[in-house]
């Protein structure tokens, strides 16, 4: 009686969770890698992938991505690490952490339209430049600016996870080491940095995978000269309306999506809001 | 000593400035007189007058708002008994498949989540506009809600559920008057996060909208791609305010639940 009882809740509790499963989870994943075999005519082939993995406009644009988002983890890890560091040793944490998080509620496209105007030809940034003598640069529409934009608009997301690992650290490691006779250095590359880890790895994933999908930044900031994964997907899907080339760039941002998250190290959820831990 | 700590700090806050700066950077330009960003030309109303006797922008507006509270209230239901379904699966295998593919729409770009729901709703021939865009924001919002409410289910324990049933209650008390009011915190979290997916996002909303509906993030993304416009500054200060209430909010919700939680430890005991 009991056991029947239990068994009726639980499956009406589940059935539009799992129709959601079923329909937004499992469905499109499949419809996107059965629309990968069709070329713009509607004819089922292998061609999107034979072009693909021949032409090298398409290798050269993946290859681009990639170093983009090694080149935009590698900054954001620079500037967040020590930010969550001195983070965890301040009197209150908490209220530092949620200062940090706060910009991650701001709309990502009124950030990225904030540093078109910072970045113009007589914008905030290029004043700067002449007023300590360097003179005006072109800043918008450069490398630069998108690694820069990108980069500070992932910060948080790399500092929430670190800070976490961080703030789990035993302080009493430190204290020995330092009483053994380590170095600054030595105590934070053997004891601190190992320790951590498994917050920068979770970090690096959080950031990674979303860098190679940036395609506002593209666009906005970037003025089109870097293309990433992202930007080649909306391209295909809203422009040229090739769709199946759009799906087999969008497979192989799935597999460089799995391989990340294998190389950090099981899938941890990405907070997409800083206050989710 | 005292010298390092200070050093400390300066890094600390040089982070958060340029954290802020762009932001407040935007807010004090939308008071500006001029029409660029380069030059504060003197202190005006002027841009939110046009911004409020801009019907279009507002009747956009409306129509995120409608999307944002429709997609999170619906997600948070859907989320939340799907949580109180997870919670009664007790086979491990079972468990940590539902809660893999709960995170798939977690850590997928949102490029991939807006081209497969995009060929989704095709080959549904559901018509793109506001239907699509708000079953993509339920979709979306559902795992967070899940995130959110399944550990505050998970804390409530059995003995509380045994005790109803015990004097009584049929499914319908046991959901309503037992298991929804302790669970509460976790729904409130849980809604608001959904809430502020919703208003925040443009990648997926950019490829299910179609050409009669928009949403703020799609607009602000068009009229950015045209240059500066003091209007949009004008509708970020408004929506920093939106987003520093929400942050209140969620701050407070949070705050209000740890100390339930610790009187009532303190009653027990």
């Amino acid at each position: 009686m009991q056991r029947k009882q239990k068994l009726t809740r639980n499956t009406a509790y589940f059935v539009p969770y799992t129709l959601w499963i079923v329909l937004f989870v499992i469905a499109p994943v499949i419809l996107l890698i059965y629309q990968s075999f069709f070329n713009i005519d509607g004819q089922f082939t292998l061609g999107n992938y034979q072009t693909y993995f021949t032409s090298s406009t398409y290798l050269m644009m993946t290859v681009n991505s990639v170093w983009y988002a090694f080149l935009i983890t590698l900054a954001t890890l620079l500037i967040s690490y020590p930010t969550a560091y001195l983070l965890n040793e301040t009197k209150h944490p908490q209220l530092w952490l949620l200062l940090i998080i706060m910009p991650t509620w701001i709309n990502l496209l009124l950030k990225a339209y904030a540093f078109i105007g910072i970045f113009s030809q007589v914008g905030i940034a290029n004043q700067f430049l002449s007023f300590i003598g360097i003179g005006p640069k072109q800043l918008l529409f450069t490398n630069f600016s998108f690694i820069f934009v990108a980069a500070y608009i992932q910060i948080p997301f790399m500092v929430l996870p670190i800070y976490n690992a961080v703030s789990e650290l035993n302080p009493s490691y430190v204290n020995a080491s330092r009483d053994l006779g380590a170095t600054p250095w030595q105590t934070f590359s053997r004891v601190i940095f190992p320790l951590t880890l498994p917050g920068v790895k979770a970090g690096i994933q959080a950031v990674f995978i979303p860098s190679l999908s940036l395609f506002m930044l593209t666009r906005l900031i970037g003025g089109n000269k870097v293309i990433t994964l992202g930007t080649a997907i909306e391209e295909h899907f809203l422009t040229t309306m090739n769709w199946g080339m759009g799906s087999t760039i969008g497979v192989v941002l799935i597999i460089a999506m799995v391989i990340i998250m294998w190389l950090t190290g099981g899938s941890k959820r990405r907070p997409r809001k800083g206050l989710t831990k | 000593m005292t010298r390092k700590f200070k050093w400390r700090h300066l890094y600390l806050w040089l982070v958060f400035i340029v954290l802020y700066a762009p932001i407040i950077f935007l807010v004090v330009y939308s008071f500006s007189a001029g029409t660029t960003m380069n030059n504060f030309h003197g202190f005006t109303w002027s841009h939110y007058q046009d911004l409020f006797a801009d019907s279009r922008l507002i009747a956009i507006f409306l129509d995120t708002l409608l999307i944002a509270l429709l997609s999170s209230v619906l997600a948070t239901t859907i989320g939340t008994l799907g949580a109180l379904g997870i919670n009664n699966t007790t086979r491990p295998v079972a468990r940590n498949t539902i809660l893999s593919l709960n995170n798939i729409l977690m850590v997928s770009p949102d490029v991939i989540i807006g081209a497969s729901f995009l060929i989704f709703f095709t080959a549904l021939k559901i018509p793109l506009g506001f239907g699509s865009v708000l079953l993509s924001h339920i979709a979306f919002s559902i795992p967070i809600v899940v995130l959110m409410v399944l550990p505050k289910i998970q804390e409530m324990g059995t003995s509380l559920l045994d005790a109803a049933s015990d004097l009584g209650a049929n499914n319908w008390q046991l959901l309503s008057q037992v298991i929804v009011p302790y669970i509460m915190p976790g729904i409130f979290s849980g809604f608001f996060m959904a809430l502020t997916y919703s208003l925040d996002d443009f990648a997926v909303t950019f490829f299910v909208t179609g050409n009669g509906f928009t949403t703020l993030s799609v607009e602000i993304y068009s009229r950015a791609r045209q240059g500066i416009n003091l209007e949009i500054n004008a509708l970020s200060g408004l929506m920093f305010l939106l987003a520093l209430i929400l942050v209140i909010g969620y701050y407070f919700i949070n705050q209000y639940s740890s100390r339930h939680r610790a009187a009532a430890r303190g009653r027990r005991s």
